[in-house]
């Protein structure tokens, strides 16, 4: 019995020996514990990107994916009138909930990061805003239809006040109820990103600009908001890629009414025109990296973690 | 302390109704799920009742539910565990700035920011491909990792950057191993935190849905099914749905709410007593 344990001991000792050399070498030892994650992306992300870009210049007959090397795919993509609609109608909702969730967004965190004095507070109120985040997206889109349906509580209520005398019937199944849904979903995106660069900025820096005779806006444009500019940015990538990402939210929240790049690729995707979608997919990949990229330009993500 | 100011409680007025914007539909339905059988989607209430929430029992009248619910926790369980361990590996890997960290940190924002559905036809089409069936233990568990992995990471850049590099100095000089200094020094210290990854991610995966909607195989998970009554159930055992499945997306965020918050007060009372003069 204390032999076994001895040796094993032993051995333990000397794996642990091995395991220092190895700590020792930062290079091998930084790319082993990098490797399990290096895997995942690979396998789950870099390969089917590549598979993605292959079967893009295959064709497709009703039933099956031909191997073949044919810009058809892009070619029916790039010169159908549809596309151009999509991009725009994509486009549209990723701007106006840029807008809208940058706004929300920068008065919260400012509120919780400026306003909120107690750190107890701080972070109740904080996880008061993330745990719906942390909830159901579709449940959460669904609740919106007894809120803006043609009988929901706001025709209704509306009504009774005598703001109208007939339900709007813009309310649910448009683009308001899509681009609504998304500020539902995404506005904390923005929230978080734009809270965490506030609270690390220097607040003698405000009492300063007080000091020398800054009033409030002055402060707030002067100062604050060029150093939150880091949050911002990240905020708007998440914000925007989600967006332009999307397929189900405009689905449901249109009642299938309005089309993005997402629902394109999905549709596609339901009538198995795999080539097809992944032409499209490539396309709005490539989109989507270009705004990231310049996005990028303004912010070294690296340093704001 | 000085007055608050009237911007104060304005912003106090517009913070209230964002929380009212956030939870207000959730709690709309949570009333409307106790609707009477003969209600509709809508208010009015007609008599309250559990009978949407006895539909929910009955196979016929919405499918798989709880044998999807089970996929999903399971799931949830499996993608939580690997996202805890690997994020903390390639944390620490990070902080070694080994050569090519560049390119996999690269690829890391790329896999935040790609749209899922390009994941889920990708992964979907590689399974195709090799000649392998998706299902929801393998290319499902692979597709959400894409999404809870980049989360997790960046919850523990954020924790190693506000790492003090001085507890690690002082057990090596102690004479402590790397291994020692990891495993007694390094994981205690930001065990908090790695509670905060498990949530993340299990909660991601088990809400997760466009990643695994072609990666799932026949069998679905809750968000999937989910899914699919939105567009052929009309009746109040939708909202059922959602607020037995929101109740327990809660019950999962209070307990681990609760369990930090307990660990941070055994913490604090099990404090150092350095300058309290006991020997």
């Amino acid at each position: 019995m204390s032999e076994t344990i001895g040796e094993a001991r032993k051995s333990r000792l000397s794996l642990s020996a091995i395991a220092d050399k190895i700590a020792a070498n930062k290079a091998v030892s930084g790319w082993l514990m990098a490797a399990p994650l290096a895997l995942v992306l690979l396998l789950f992300l870099v390969i089917p990107i590549i598979m993605i870009a292959v079967v893009s210049f295959w064709r497709a007959t009703e039933f099956s994916i031909i191997p073949d090397f044919v810009f058809e795919n892009y070619e029916f993509l790039l010169t159908s009138p549809v596309t151009l609609t999509v991009f725009i109608n994509t486009f549209k909702y990723a701007i106006v909930t840029w807008i809208c969730t940058l706004l929300i967004g920068f008065t919260v965190a400012y509120y919780l990061a400026f306003h909120i004095r107690e750190m107890r507070w701080q972070v109740v109120m904080f996880l008061l805003c993330s745990i719906p985040f942390l909830t159901s997206n579709i449940i959460r889109m669904i609740s919106w239809i007894p809120f803006l349906g043609r009988n929901g509580i706001a025709n209704s209520t509306l009504i009774s006040w005598g703001v109208i005398d007939e339900p709007l019937e813009w309310l649910l199944f448009s683009d308001f109820s899509v681009i609504l849904a998304f500020v539902h979903l995404y506005v904390l995106f923005m929230v978080v990103p734009i809270f965490n660069t506030m609270m690390r900025i220097d607040k003698s820096l405000v009492e300063a600009a007080r000091d020398a005779g800054a009033t409030g806006p002055q402060i707030l444009w002067n100062v604050i908001i060029p150093l939150t500019k880091p949050g911002l940015m990240i905020g708007t990538i998440f914000v925007v890629t989600l967006v332009m990402g999307d397929f189900f939210t405009v689905r449901i929240m249109s009642g299938s009414q309005s089309a993005n790049v997402g629902r394109l690729i999905s549709n596609d995707i339901g009538l198995l025109q795999y080539p097809s979608a992944s032409a499209t997919a490539i396309v709005l990949l490539i989109t989507v990296l270009l705004i990231i990229g310049i996005l990028l330009r303004f912010v070294d993500i690296r340093k704001e973690l | 302390m000085e007055p608050r100011p009237r911007s104060f409680y304005i912003l106090t007025g517009f913070f209230v109704l964002f929380l009212l914007f956030l939870y207000g539909p959730t709690l709309t339905i949570g009333i409307l799920s106790f609707q009477g059988p003969g209600g509709g989607l809508t208010f009015p209430m007609r008599g309250t009742s559990l009978h949407w929430f006895r539909e929910l029992f009955e196979q016929q009248a919405v499918g798989d539910i709880w044998g999807s619910f089970r996929r999903s926790l399971v799931l949830g369980l499996m993608v939580m565990t690997t996202t805890v361990v690997v994020s903390v590996i390639g944390g620490l890997a990070f902080r070694k700035r080994f050569p090519g960290s560049t390119v996999l940190f690269y690829l890391i924002v790329t896999a935040l920011v790609i749209p899922s559905i390009l994941i889920s036809l990708g992964v979907g089409l590689m399974f195709d491909q090799a000649g392998m069936t998706v299902h929801w233990s393998t290319s499902g568990y692979g597709a959400q990792l894409t999404w809870t992995l980049p989360f997790g990471l960046l919850i523990m850049f954020a924790v190693f950057n506000r790492f003090d590099k001085s507890y690690e100095e002082a057990a090596r000089d102690q004479g402590a191993t790397a291994w020692q200094t990891l495993r007694y020094v390094v994981l205690p210290i930001i065990a908090p935190m790695l509670l905060g990854v498990a949530l993340f991610g299990f909660t991601l995966s088990y809400d997760e849905f466009a990643r695994t909607l072609l990666t799932s195989g026949s069998r679905n998970t809750l968000p999937l099914e989910i899914y699919g009554m939105t567009t052929n159930v009309t009746t109040p055992v939708l909202y059922a749905l959602g607020t037995l499945t929101t109740g327990f997306s809660l019950l999962v965020i209070g307990t681990f709410i609760t369990v930090t918050t307990y660990l941070a007060r055994k913490r604090a009372r099990a404090a150092s007593d350095a300058g309290k003069g006991l020997v």
